[in-house]
């Protein structure tokens, strides 16, 4: 079986999942800017067109507000849309659609109408690309009570993810790691394949401090670690919201260090987040206070910038080295 | 086209489109017999029940607000034609998003005064019974115009025979979800009629300072969708618009409707319009008014006699006494309630807050008190 099992990269996997969960449930439909006659312009919707027709993928209007509205109004009507917004710095036009709307649908009609919608988006810098092509706003949708946020760092998550996503009774904002989207390929599980929303994944046990990342920090985290060379604890928070705070907290209680790495901005970034729970819940064990090793307050910079944006291995060594000789 | 004096260059120009007002009966009460739609003498005086049960609402709404019984309320005066008229067409499996002036249209769909009380109450028990009749009041001016494309699309993929209509107001046309959420609509062909109550204030702000169009329905012809401007103060034109509306809709269709009418009370019990518009003005819509000009229509028909116009209210009120009495009725819940209907699931964190909660005010009945003792209205 092992044999037959697909190698797939992190975008392949998107298409991989795509295409099941459209054959085995006639209620998702697929839509976006430029999905359906081009695939993607990273090719995660291709070949779902001819697969599954003009009435369930659907190229849209440059119309972010009305993407995500529209799949607001589908999903509350019975159907699953996956609505792809093309890269996450055009989220922000469609967010009011999140915020006042999809994430308050269930509560607004006491549990009458919910939004089961997901809607996709490549996330993060690293790829060389222009202006509004590289933010990363997790924390910020994270914020948003009734909307879960998701963030898959391997392939064989994604899919299984999406899955979960598609699957999900609530709204779910699915962020593609695009830095990462084929950087490397693992073994994708054919067909049905789910891993649960709200559970972190320990990529890598160890004693001596604790490591929290996601998306494409994850690649940049585990060879942090492999350099120093240290007994790290490796944490891919996989859900952000809501969190697997559980998993977080035993872990740092186990190590009494940790380290937070988000390449989102450091003020008020997820991060901060994770360091309250922490001290909520295991203080007394820490050893250090937590550092935080995160893009910087200033908007992405260009192409020309954007190394010295984002957190790397050397720097997240830094942070790691710095908690250890506290 | 219009030809450039200067230059010959063929500038379009919205002076190029008249846009008519679609009228039946005239302000003064004439009317042309032919045009009036085809409905019967119950019916006829059916509409002016409704009209007449918009406006006692509004009535005893903003009376039990004063009495400090209801929080904000908004009042329809002055557009029971427009909005009884805009509901009356619609079939029961029709959906009907809209903003909070369009009680009756709702009440039509299905909704009851006790679910129009519980809701200007701030109780999320009217949201749910509003849903289960297809309906929900959008309070973020505009965005919930793209989710009516969203319901419009479900309808034509599941080959529905029903229609969704949006309901909102001219402030709301400057929003970009409205234009997203339109012109979506008429790439889609969806089963979809936005109806646009223009009654020509967005609390303090003018008509001709929300846009320099002209008319909101020549915007239509922008979303390369069909459009029309209604006397919104005329319940036969706006009936027959929307039933001719409705119909296109199913059609694959989706239209826009400008209804001009006008907002003579307050746009909420917060606000004084005092502080931004003239008596006059008012004071000549109110002689506008739109139940006297239906009035008049049903005495010219030889209809009035059949009406027994304080029976009518009479039953209005005793409706809204049961209603008001039902309402509250509505046991208190428990602060479970708002974590309730988050998720379908209450993930750990929130249970953990809830549950901190629940212990914190168990130990400090201070808590309790305080929110106890704050007013509810």
């Amino acid at each position: 079986m092992a044999t037959d099992t697909p190698q797939r990269t992190i975008v392949e996997a998107v298409n991989d999942a795509l295409h099941a969960e459209m054959a085995g449930d006639d209620r998702v439909v697929v839509f976006g800017e430029d999905v359906a006659e081009s695939g993607g312009v990273f090719r995660a919707t291709d070949g779902l067109k001819d697969d599954f027709g003009a009435d369930r993928v659907v190229d849209t209007p440059i119309s972010e507000i009305a993407i995500v509205g529209g799949a607001l109004g589908l999903a509350v009507y019975g159907y699953r849309p996956v609505a792809e917004i093309q890269f996450s710095g055009f989220l922000p036009i469609g967010f009011d659609q999140l915020v006042s709307h999809a994430g308050r649908m269930r509560a607004r009609t006491e549990g009458a109408w919910s939004a089961s919608m997901v809607v996709r988006t490549p996330y993060g810098a690293g790829v060389r690309a222009l202006e509004h092509h590289e933010e990363s706003l997790e924390g910020a949708y994270a914020h948003i009570p009734g909307l879960k946020v998701v963030i898959p760092s391997t392939p064989a998550d994604t899919k299984g993810l999406l899955l979960s996503s598609i699957r999900d009774p609530d709204p779910v904002l699915f962020m593609e790691p695009k830095h990462i989207y084929r950087s490397f390929r693992e073994a994708v599980p054919e067909g049905d394949h789910t891993v649960p929303i709200g559970e972190a994944a320990i990529r890598r046990e160890g004693e001596a401090v604790t490591v929290i990342a996601w998306g494409a920090m994850m690649e940049q985290a585990a060879e942090a670690i492999e350099q120093l060379g240290v007994d790290a604890e490796l944490i891919d928070l996989r859900t952000i919201s809501p969190m697997d705070t559980e998993t977080v907290v035993e872990s740092v209680q186990k190590t009494g260090r940790a380290v937070v790495v988000h390449e989102a901005h450091r003020s008020g970034g997820w991060g901060a987040e994770l360091v309250a729970s922490i001290n909520d819940e295991a203080l007394m064990y820490l050893e250090a206070p937590v550092e935080r090793v995160t893009g910087f307050d200033v908007p992405v910079p260009l192409l020309s910038m954007e190394d010295y944006y984002l957190p790397n291995p050397p720097r997240i060594a830094a942070g790691i080295e710095r908690v250890l000789e506290y | 086209m219009t030809t450039d004096q200067s230059g010959g260059v063929p500038w379009l120009t919205q002076d190029d489109l008249p846009v008519e007002t679609y009228q039946i009966v005239a302000p003064d009460g004439s009317y042309e017999p032919s045009t009036v739609p085809d409905l019967t003498d119950d019916e006829l005086i059916d509409l002016y029940r409704w009209m007449r049960v918009e406006q006692r609402y509004a009535e005893r709404m903003v009376k039990l607000q004063r009495r400090g019984e209801m929080g904000t309320v908004a009042s329809g005066r002055g557009h029971e034609a427009s909005i009884v008229g805009s509901g009356y067409p619609l079939a029961e499996d029709d959906w009907l998003i809209g903003m909070g002036r369009e009680v009756t249209a709702m009440l039509l769909q299905g909704v009851s005064f006790r679910d129009m009380i519980l809701y200007w109450r701030g109780i999320e028990t009217a949201g749910r019974a509003l849903a289960e009749q297809n309906c929900m009041i959008g309070i973020s001016i505009g965005g919930h115009v793209p989710m009516v494309t969203g319901i419009g699309w479900g309808m034509d993929l599941a080959d529905s025979d029903a229609v969704v209509v949006a309901h909102f107001g001219d402030g709301a046309t400057s929003t970009g979800a409205v234009h997203e959420g339109i012109n979506f609509a008429g790439v889609l062909d969806v089963p979809a009629v936005f109806y646009c109550q223009n009654n020509q204030w967005a609390i303090s702000t003018p008509f001709e300072q929300q846009t320099n169009a002209n008319t909101l329905a020549q915007r239509a012809l922008g979303y390369g969708i069909d459009g029309i401007r209604v006397d919104g103060n005329d319940v036969l034109a706006v009936y027959r618009a929307m039933t001719a509306a409705r119909e296109r809709a199913r059609e694959g269709r989706p239209v826009f409707v400008e209804s001009m009418t006008y907002r003579v009370d307050a746009h909420t019990t917060s606000d004084d319009p005092s502080r931004y518009r003239d008596d006059e003005e008012v004071e000549a819509w109110r002689e506008r008014d739109p139940v006297e000009r239906y009035r008049g229509f049903l005495e010219a028909e030889g209809l009035w006699g059949q009406v027994d116009d304080d029976a009518i209210i009479g039953e209005i009120d005793d409706e809204f006494d049961a209603a008001v009495a039902a309402a509250n009725a509505i046991e208190d819940r428990a602060v479970d309630a708002i974590f309730e209907h988050v998720f379908e699931e209450l993930p750990p964190g929130l249970a953990d807050q809830l549950e901190g909660f629940k212990a914190l005010a168990e130990e400090r009945p201070a808590i309790a008190d305080h929110i106890e003792q704050r007013p509810k209205g």
